[in-house]
């Protein structure tokens, strides 16, 4: 019996994993991954399921393949970029594989709308020997997910559900099995010890041939599922995968009877290469055409084969020129790229696109609705308390601050106009930048900011090196009680685990402490006039000499309710816009010449404290 | 069949609930459904777009450009900037309550909602335009906007499924709390349209 859902890919990945019968589920927020983990929270105690979100990817992994171990099922969740920091025991699990079935989900992010990279994991599960499947619909990821834990069983490897932002984001009907998930069995087995699960030179030398052979056979399997699908019988073969392979097939349609034209293959596992349906879909082809977006993976994978089996076919992709070698596909530009082969091809026929009454030149100009941190974030006051720090230093010292930013909501401190942010790379690397830069350039100041979810994720070794290696560097912890970038998840300084039970909290200023940190503060930032000692505190660990933390402490506005707003008496302001250049805050907005606040603000009194004519005051109680 | 439909409007305006309830009508009809959000680094004040893709057959969830048969939007500078997504002939509902950028960052340009209605009104002159914020606070709340623009749409007669499909759908959907007001909203909105859709 089935029921059809209207559910989100990640969701569709969660009711899959569940009905696979998954025991553990651990990952680190990151869009476009998170709801996977989060929904299957959701029906964690009615299925007797442990769920964690753990302090990082690597951490996540290796909680997972504990379980995996002992023989139970397990998930773990993450974003293309997570997977660089769980890269370390992943290489060496392929190698020891597992019991029971592990199967990490990685959501890769075309575009990119929300990530530091573009990388491609279907390029990783190669490197890495790990088998990866690639759904284009939340209909295939949920049965991916389920054949993923078959794979991992079976075959003894960790497996990977490789999505893109399209298929773990967008929403659609799926077919899913009737009824609400029910409890999943408990692990039988438990950890039975044995050599296999300690890796050392030896058994990597034994295990190797295993896991090359574990490749093939996998290869010879996938041929033969229906995931890897053809359609039509023409002489021109399109090779895609994911969600490319439907933009494929909307651009191909424009074409009457397009499958005399083109034969289509859709390639849902995408490592190992299913080498023998690639090859007898490349009989009776003469010219192919390769839709994928980020890494022209499939195509070197066809082109090795063309090599091997000395084909006569000619390959249309990235590596020549035809498609775009990255950024997020659309039909529109697989359907101009499609053409750009077609020509080429000598093929007279043409897809088209549909004309837009109005194009996007004929538009008249439009406001720019740029990212920035919400009306009345706590990261506002830290940021322009140090601004105004490092204003001072350099007046009265001629002493620059360079300022490292890092990943999360505060990366926002780079927008206008506050403009805080000089470096950014990946979680964590603020602080040991920092330290690099302060060897260079020894006569600045250096200052990073991290969040107090990055903090637990990757900072805290880079604040022990900094300690240890004597790096004269500030830290501002921008702590806001929350995972806010990714939607409000809780980590290990809140108290709170993934369930909402209490657990115990963990303080970032201890933990500091404890690293050998001497100058180390706690800021509230919550009080209406903190500005001040804000500036204060950061221009006093600015001029401590050796590493100095400073924990602002606050609250993200996301989650907590405004107790207050604040208003703009126009008989004392001047119009001069002093607010609204300097802090960017949404809820001021300049009506006619003089200044105006918002029913976004959320109180935090900022703009009081830097008016120049005390023209802004506590306006009332928010309801 | 294949219908498109592009909701435009700021982040916090319920964009995502508006698709969702079309999405789950469109299923209820009996067709595949498919729906894609497009939001940029900030989920407040910045644009957000809901592409909802329904039809017999399933597709990739982004509408290409041209092909949109329906564009709603919540908010004038966000219709305009969608427009491209809407094919010739389409059909347009406009929320005419602007909301202006928060921030004004160098290089944006004025936003002059007045300008960007009549720009709106020469490419499509059957649009719809009313201040459905107005409406929807006159009925209960500023926030029902969404729904009485949902309203509007059954109203115009421009969905691919009966309007009842989507009562019962809100009915199901929206918390009991707030539902009497969406109700009101979309009833409100949806006789409006009729009476000037059917003189
Ligand atoms: S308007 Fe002023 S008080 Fe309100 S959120 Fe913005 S900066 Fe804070
Ligand atoms: S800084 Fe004060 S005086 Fe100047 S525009 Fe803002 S509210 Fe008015």
């Amino acid at each position: 019996m089935t029921d059809k859902k209207l559910l989100m890919g990640n969701e569709a990945i969660a009711l899959g994993a569940i009905e696979a019968g998954v025991q553990v589920v651990t990952g680190y927020p990151g869009t476009p991954s998170t709801e996977a983990l989060e929904t299957i929270a959701r029906y964690a105690n009615r299925c007797g399921i442990y769920t964690e979100w753990s302090s990082n990817e690597k951490v996540a992994l290796e909680t997972a393949v504990g379980a995996a171990y002992s023989g139970a099922k397990a998930l773990v969740t993450m974003k293309q970029v997570g997977l660089n920091v769980a890269s370390d025991p992943l290489m060496s699990l392929s190698y020891i594989g597992v019991k029971g079935a592990l199967v990490l989900l990685v959501a890769d992010d075309p575009g990119p709308h929300s990530s530091q990279t573009e990388q491609d994991t279907r390029v990783f599960g190669h490197f890495a020997n790990i088998p990866v499947l690639d759904p284009a619909t939340p209909q295939e990821a949920y049965e991916l997910t389920k054949l993923a834990f078959e794979l991992s069983h079976e075959f003894e490897t960790p497996v990977i559900l490789r999505t893109t932002t399209r298929v773990s984001h967008s929403c659609g009907d799926v077919e899913v099995e009737a009824g609400e998930p029910a409890p999943v069995e408990a692990v039988e087995e438990g950890f039975v010890k044995d050599r296999r699960w300690t890796i050392f030179p030896k058994l990597t030398a034994e295990r190797h041939p295993w896991l090359e052979s574990v490749q093939e056979k996998l290869s010879e399997h996938f041929s033969e599922l229906n995931f890897n699908s053809v359609l039509g019988s023409g002489k021109i073969g399109i090779i895609a995968s994911g969600v490319s392979a439907l933009y494929v097939k909307e651009a191909v349609k424009t074409v009457r009877d397009f499958e005399k034209l083109f034969t289509l293959f859709r390639v849902g596992t995408v490592y190992p290469f299913p080498e023998k349906a690639v090859l007898s879909f490349l009989k009776g082809i003469d010219q192919l055409i390769v839709v994928e977006e980020l890494d022209p993976y499939l195509e070197e994978q066809v082109l090795q084969l063309i090599g091997k089996f000395h084909l006569p076919v000619d390959v249309y992709g990235k590596k020549n020129g035809f498609f775009p070698v990255s950024g997020e596909y659309n039909v529109d530009i697989v359907t101009d790229s499609i053409n750009r082969a077609l020509v080429t091809c000598g093929e007279s026929l043409r897809l088209s696109h549909a004309s837009p009454a109005v194009s996007r030149e004929k538009l008249p100009p439009l406001p720019i609705r740029a990212p920035t941190l919400c009306a009345g974030c706590m990261h506002r006051t830290v940021f322009y308390a140090f601004k105004q720090a490092a204003k001072q230093l350099k007046k009265e010292a001629q002493t620059d601050t360079i300022f490292s930013g890092d990943i999360g909501c505060y990366t926002l401190g780079n927008a206008y106009p506050l403009n805080m942010v000089d470096t950014c790379l990946c979680m964590g690397a603020g602080i040991s930048l920092a330290g690099g830069l302060s060897r260079t350039n020894p006569k600045a100041k250096h200052v990073a900011f991290i969040g107090d979810s990055t903090f637990f994720h990757s900072g805290i070794p880079a604040v022990i090196n900094a300690v240890y290696n004597g790096a004269n560097i500030t830290l501002a912890v921008l702590d806001n009680r929350t995972t806010a970038m990714t939607g409000h998840q809780p980590h290990p300084g809140v108290g709170v685990n993934v369930l909402g039970n209490t657990s115990k909290a963990i303080e970032i200023a201890d933990v500091v402490k404890s690293c050998g940190v001497e100058s180390v503060r706690t800021i509230n930032t919550v009080d209406p006039d903190s500005l001040e000692s804000c500036v204060k505190a950061a221009k006093e660990a600015m001029n401590f000499n050796g590493p100095s933390v400073l924990v602002f402490k606050g609250k993200c506005v996301g989650i907590t309710k405004p107790d207050k707003y604040y208003k703009i008496k126009p008989e004392t302001c001047t119009g001069c816009s002093f607010c609204i250049k300097e802090l960017g805050c949404p809820a001021l907005n300049l009506d006619g010449d003089k200044p105006v606040i918002q029913d976004n603000c959320s109180g935090c009194g900022l703009c009081a404290q830097i008016c120049p004519s005390e023209a802004i005051c506590i306006g009332g109680v928010k309801l | 069949m294949k219908y498109d439909i592009l909701i435009a409007g700021v982040g916090g305006q319920g964009v995502v609930l508006a698709s969702r309830l079309l999405a789950l009508a469109a299923m209820k009809a009996g067709f595949h459904v498919s729906t894609a959000e497009t939001i940029g680094m900030s989920q407040r004040e910045g644009s957000v777009s809901s592409h909802i893709r329904i039809g017999d057959e399933t597709s990739g969830s982004l509408i290409p450009i041209g092909q949109a048969d329906l564009l709603l939007g919540l908010e004038p500078a966000e219709t305009v900037r969608n427009l491209p997504f809407l094919k010739e002939g389409g059909k347009v509902l406009v929320n005419t309550h602007a909301i202006p950028p928060a921030s004004r960052p160098p290089g944006s340009p004025e936003y002059d909602p007045a300008a960007l209605l009549s720009f709106l009104c020469a490419y499509y002159p059957d649009i719809f335009c009313s201040d459905f914020t107005e409406l929807a606070d006159d009925v209960g709340t500023y926030r029902a906007a969404n729904v009485a623009m949902l309203g509007a749409a059954a109203g115009a007669r421009v969905l691919p499924f009966k309007e009842e499909i989507l009562k019962e759908i809100l009915d199901a959907e929206i918390p009991e709390k707030y539902r009497a007001v969406n109700d009101a909203a979309f009833e409100r909105a949806r006789k409006c349209i009729r009476f000037i859709s059917d003189p």
